[in-house]
């Protein structure tokens, strides 16, 4: 029998707690990356929307600042400025892991939560601008 | 050698250079539209119709929209890889995608065309 034979055969301790699985911060800053990656290709055809109606006229203008006195368009305003916050700031992310930094375990896990942080800070700030 | 007809790039390497300099592009631009956009509030449509009368703020968002064709492209590639098995309705779903963001390339250029 060969040696990775008996490896794989050994008898290995299974855990599928589910009560106690987590992601890794690390896991969650890329799942989070992508959910705010697909929802800003959606609000791109919003902002598009807004941009044209802005430029119209100034009648359509001042429409379209009556119309985002509304919860419903103050809502989506402010999430997708949240989704662009974050989308930002785990890009800049990778961009300082592509010259080699913050891949070790620690300063991965140190660097996904401080964009977390980040992030909220960021999303609160546009809250507060569009209400 | 082409491996993956539905990949932007014609090589990882090409869509690993092509993903980060769109990003660079989409972050200069949004970072710019959200201070203007909080420095001159309330913002009045005259400042805003100046500021898209501006060949250069033009060329910007055009650029921006290239960068998104590529960015969404790739992403989107990415993520449907990974979830959507049935290579079928992955095919479908790159195709709706991608052609939303030329959709969203035509309909900017059209909007700043006529400012």
């Amino acid at each position: 029998m060969e040696l990775s034979e008996q490896n794989v055969k050994k008898q290995r301790p299974v855990h599928l707690d589910l009560q106690t699985i987590r992601f890794p911060a690390a896991a969650i800053a890329s799942i989070l990356h992508r959910i705010t990656g697909v929802i800003m290709l959606f609000a791109v055809g919003i902002l598009l929307w807004l941009l044209n109606a802005s430029l119209q006229s100034a009648e359509s203008f001042n429409h379209l600042q009556s119309l985002l006195d509304s919860f419903v368009m103050k809502f989506i305003l402010w999430g997708i400025l949240t989704a662009l916050g974050y989308h930002l700031l785990g890009g800049l992310r990778h961009l300082v892991m592509d010259t080699g930094r913050w891949e070790e375990l620690a300063s991965g896990k140190a660097s996904a939560k401080a964009v977390f942080v980040l992030a909220i800070v960021f999303s609160v700030l546009a809250g507060v601008w569009v209400w | 050698m082409v491996t993956n007809a539905a990949s932007f790039g014609r090589s990882g390497v090409h869509d690993f250079i092509m993903l980060r300099a769109s990003a660079v592009i989409l972050a200069s631009y949004a970072v710019f539209l959200v201070v203007f956009a909080a420095v001159s509030s309330p913002l009045t449509y005259d400042v805003w119709h100046g500021l898209f009368t501006a060949l250069p703020m033009k060329v910007f968002t055009l650029l921006a929209l290239i960068a998104l064709l590529i960015h969404a492209w790739i992403g989107v590639w990415q993520v449907l890889t990974d979830y959507v098995k049935n290579v079928s309705l992955r095919g479908v779903l790159q195709f709706v995608f991608v052609v939303t963001a030329f959709a969203y390339l035509a309909a900017g250029i059209l909007i700043v065309w006529g400012v």
